[in-house]
């Protein structure tokens, strides 16, 4: 079997995943990189993150404010010394994709703008219109192609993590072209693969989004921390999941019930201000709308449960109000909500009110790293939402992840690279093996077995709903329990799946039953470690466990894989200058 | 959930390289409703019908690009595309045309990979600003030079819809030509010589009679078929006034 070689391999071409080949071709042009992505780099998830990123630039704020506003946003649940690296570093990073082109909204005055978020002290998100994660993928996109030593493997789906010699050396991955397994050796790899919003059926995340480098670590034995952090946003499309930016708040939208009375001021968010009214200071940073994500969609479930939301032909949904914007400040800040309104709701925010609801947008939780991106496997790291770090805790901030996947991407391919040149590649023979071992699995396992009864599409369906229902907004012991061993069956049943294509070339058949396996790891790690979590905090909230337990649970969970369900295993947080502390927004 | 009293007919475009000789359209029939797009329609095919029906597709909101194809005969995004501005008439989905096929709907974007890297298009500044001395100005009016040519999602519909491509595949093409004259159009940027070079010595430009057809198919609201006329303009100003004239000089 032939082997492709690299000194370090990115699994991931999203901006996680480039920024580390940035980093690497600017640290050493003298390494070979390989980024091997099972999409074409720049239809990454990245592309569909809308608001923005934050890093402090301004005269008014401060490091301080902005790694304060992370941790109380976080619940007190990220680890600080990695929290204040992210946030001293996060400037740098901005400023650096401002000299590759990003096309940054300005002030009159030439310098970078920035808008106010969801749980931020002071205005400090970078934003691209409304299309930030678009600009800034394409902006790193383009700029990989300046790089020689840079060799993409588009359309190739990693299956398995080469192990050798105590290190990872590499993937074995399937050429989706050719269908074949080829191993793609290096000396240190990175997984930049993103979340696994997929294993909920109401989701912004796109169809790529299953989980596969969370599930290649997981079966390297490393573990997956804090999974039972799961992020609604408040504010999706009902029907097609699709996000209305938390910007459409920023720049004054407001929600309201079926009553037009904005329910937040009755959850603890703060006082309304007259939102008509120029001078009366909304949006008011911290206050209502921008107050945090977990705590907003909350509120939604209990103003459901109060009967005060709207019934619709897709679930119940509130008001997102932005009319009073106008037209001219809708198309110059949040044109693309309009457009998305516009064609998937057949709505005209400038005239209606857009229906929207919660719906599972990020997960906190993933590979396990410190606070360099490497793993517990030497020669393995992980950045971007795939890796946590962690620095979003219980809860993150909007306009945290654009920032985080670069700062941590940099570091990554920074510390690959060091890893690389220091480590020769070793067990070449054995790794090829491996390889080959992957293609019969792969083979046996799928293309050429008989008789099986159990359809992807099925499978998938009922994840999603045992998921819904046992790990959503608000969680509790019984039906957890019920999820937990419901993932488990399915996972046995995952063993009787039939392929509807058992050919080569091609095979999205093939690609969508080994994503419904990785969802499966995923799913039992998010399902089990939420079990374990006998208490409330940020986005994990138990009806039987309401308050925080700062006593017991100041601590990540650490979820391994084992025959059965997974061992889930807990380690400190680290807390430096910040002493947990009561959470509060609007008052 | 899809209205079960009713249907449509979609006829896909079906090749399978290790079992076709030749293409062919097959006939599925899917439940209609009123919020499904193209692309729910192909997803049920393929979780409920046929398997082995392949497309790409991601973010399923238009800003990924995967999903571009032939929808009676009009390049489109089937993410973007409503059952209902056909229904009750069948709906024939093909691969872009213009583009080599792999499968099905799967075609071969490699050409045009390589066509943006030889343009450069990627920021090349004018003077060397490391970081550290703060971000570059740039005023909105700066940015409104050429904001709308970073639109492009690199979907390919231009590509498909574009008669110069469709006949000299070596055409740089609109989506190139777009993202270069972008960083052309860029205050921070100090290359635009260089990638005039690259775009005027491509015959395909002058053989673009702006006819728009790639503008009027762009879901993004991009109008590249504004960008070559502009490139035209540049390029016969300088670069291509001193090429163009010598040339016709040297007669036989």
């Amino acid at each position: 079997m032939e082997a492709y070689t690299h000194d370090v391999l990115i699994v991931g071409g999203g901006g996680a995943g480039l920024r580390a080949a940035i980093a690497i071709g600017e640290e050493n042009p003298g390494l070979s990189v390989g980024v091997l992505s099972k999409v074409y780099p720049m239809r990454s998830h990245t592309v569909s993150a809308e608001g923005g990123a934050a890093a402090v630039i301004k005269p008014n704020d401060k490091i301080e404010y902005h790694i304060k506003d992370t941790v109380t946003g976080g619940d007190w649940m990220g680890d600080q010394d990695a929290i204040e690296y992210f946030v001293n570093e996060a400037p740098r990073e901005m400023l650096q994709l401002e000299h590759w082109g990003c096309p940054w909204n300005r002030d009159p005055d030439g310098s970078v703008a920035v808008r106010t978020f969801g749980g931020m002290t002071v205005d400090r998100t970078w934003f691209a219109a409304d299309k930030t994660g678009f600009h800034l993928l394409h902006s790193l996109f383009q700029t990989a192609l300046k790089y020689n030593n840079l060799v993409r493997y588009d359309e190739w789906f990693a299956t398995r993590l080469l192990i050798e010699d105590g290190r990872c050396q590499g993937v074995a991955a399937i050429e989706l072209l050719s269908g074949q397994v080829r191993p793609v050796l290096a000396r240190a790899v990175i997984l930049c693969t993103g979340g696994g919003g997929r294993i909920f059926p109401f989701t912004t995340n796109a169809a790529i989004k299953t989980g596969d480098g969370m599930s290649l670590a997981y079966h390297a034995g490393v573990a997956l921390k804090d999974m039972e952090f799961v992020q609604y946003h408040p504010t999706g499309l009902p029907f097609t999941g699709i996000l209305i930016t938390e910007a459409a708040r920023a720049e004054g939208g407001v929600l309201v019930n079926k009553d037009g009375y904005r329910y937040l001021q009755d959850y603890d968010l703060g006082t309304p201000l007259d939102y008509r009214d120029p001078n009366s200071g909304h949006p008011k940073n911290k206050n209502m709308e921008l107050g945090p994500r977990d705590r907003l969609s909350q509120a939604f479930m209990k103003e459901f449960d109060r009967g005060r939301t709207i019934p619709g032909r897709h679930g119940h949904v509130v008001h997102l109000d932005v009319r009073h914007l106008g037209e001219e400040k809708i198309m110059k800040k949040i044109p693309f909500v309009r457009e998305l309104a516009k064609n998937y709701a057949g709505v005209d925010p400038v005239h209606e009110p857009i229906s929207v609801r919660p719906v599972v947008h990020y997960m906190m939780g993933g590979i396990d790293t410190n606070r360099f991106a490497a793993t517990s496997v030497p020669g393995l790291y992980a950045a971007g939402e795939c890796a946590c770090v962690s620095i979003n805790g219980a809860n993150r901030l909007g306009s945290n992840s654009l920032t985080e996947l670069l700062v941590f991407g940099a570091m990554a391919g920074r510390q690959a690279a060091q890893f690389a040149q220091d480590h020769e590649l070793r067990g070449k023979e054995s790794l090829i093996r491996q390889a080959e071992d992957e293609q019969r699995r792969i083979t046996q396992q799928y293309l050429t077995k008989d008789g099986g009864t159990e359809s992807i599409a099925g499978l998938k369906a009922e994840l999603n709903s045992t998921m819904e229902a046992g790990a959503g907004i608000y969680r509790t012991e019984a039906t957890m329990r019920t999820t937990c061993e419901e993932v488990q069956k399915l996972k046995e049943r995952y063993r009787n799946i039939q392929l509807g294509d058992r050919t080569h070339s091609f095979n999205t058949d093939l690609v969508a039953a080994l994503e419904l396996g990785s969802l499966l790891d995923v799913a039992e790690t998010v399902a089990q470690s939420a079990l374990q979590r006998q208490e409330s905090r940020g986005a994990h909230q138990r009806t039987d466990f309401p308050k925080r337990d700062d006593e017991k649970f100041l601590q990540h969970s650490l979820a391994y894989q084992t025959d059965g369900e997974p061992r889930v295993d807990y380690r400190p947080v680290v807390i430096t200058n910040w002493p947990p502390a009561e959470r509060v927004y609007g008052r | 959930m899809a209205d079960s009293t009713k249907t449509c007919t979609l006829e896909v475009f079906r090749y399978h390289p290790e079992q076709d000789s030749e293409p062919s359209l097959q006939k599925y029939e899917v439940p209609f409703s009123e919020d499904w797009v193209v692309l729910d329609a192909l997803n049920h095919i393929k979780g409920e019908m046929d398997g082995g029906v392949t497309y790409r597709w991601s973010c399923r909101m238009g800003v990924c690009g995967s999903c571009g194809m032939m929808v009676n005969g009009t390049p489109r995004l089937a993410c973007s595309t409503f059952l209902k501005e056909f229904y009750p008439s069948p709906i024939r989905i093909e691969p872009l045309g213009g583009f080599p096929v792999i499968r099905d709907l799967v075609v071969n974007l490699d050409d045009f990979l390589e066509k943006l890297t030889r343009v450069q298009a990627w920021l090349i500044p004018k003077e060397n600003h490391p970081e550290v001395n703060g971000a570059l100005k740039q005023t909105p009016a700066e940015l409104a030079d050429y904001k709308q040519f970073s639109m492009c999602i690199n979907c390919m519909l231009c590509y498909a819809a574009c008669p110069v491509y469709a006949q000299e595949p070596h055409f740089l093409g609109p989506a190139a030509i777009t993202l270069a004259h972008r960083y052309n159009l860029d205050s921070r940027d100090g290359a635009r010589a260089a990638r005039l070079d690259v775009i005027s010595s491509d015959p395909g430009v002058w053989e673009c009679a702006v006819i728009e057809e790639c503008s009027a198919v762009c879901p993004k609201g991009v109008d590249p078929a504004s960008a070559i006329k502009q490139v035209k303009l540049e390029g016969a100003t300088d670069w291509w006034r001193g090429m163009l004239i010598p040339k016709e000089k040297r007669g036989g």
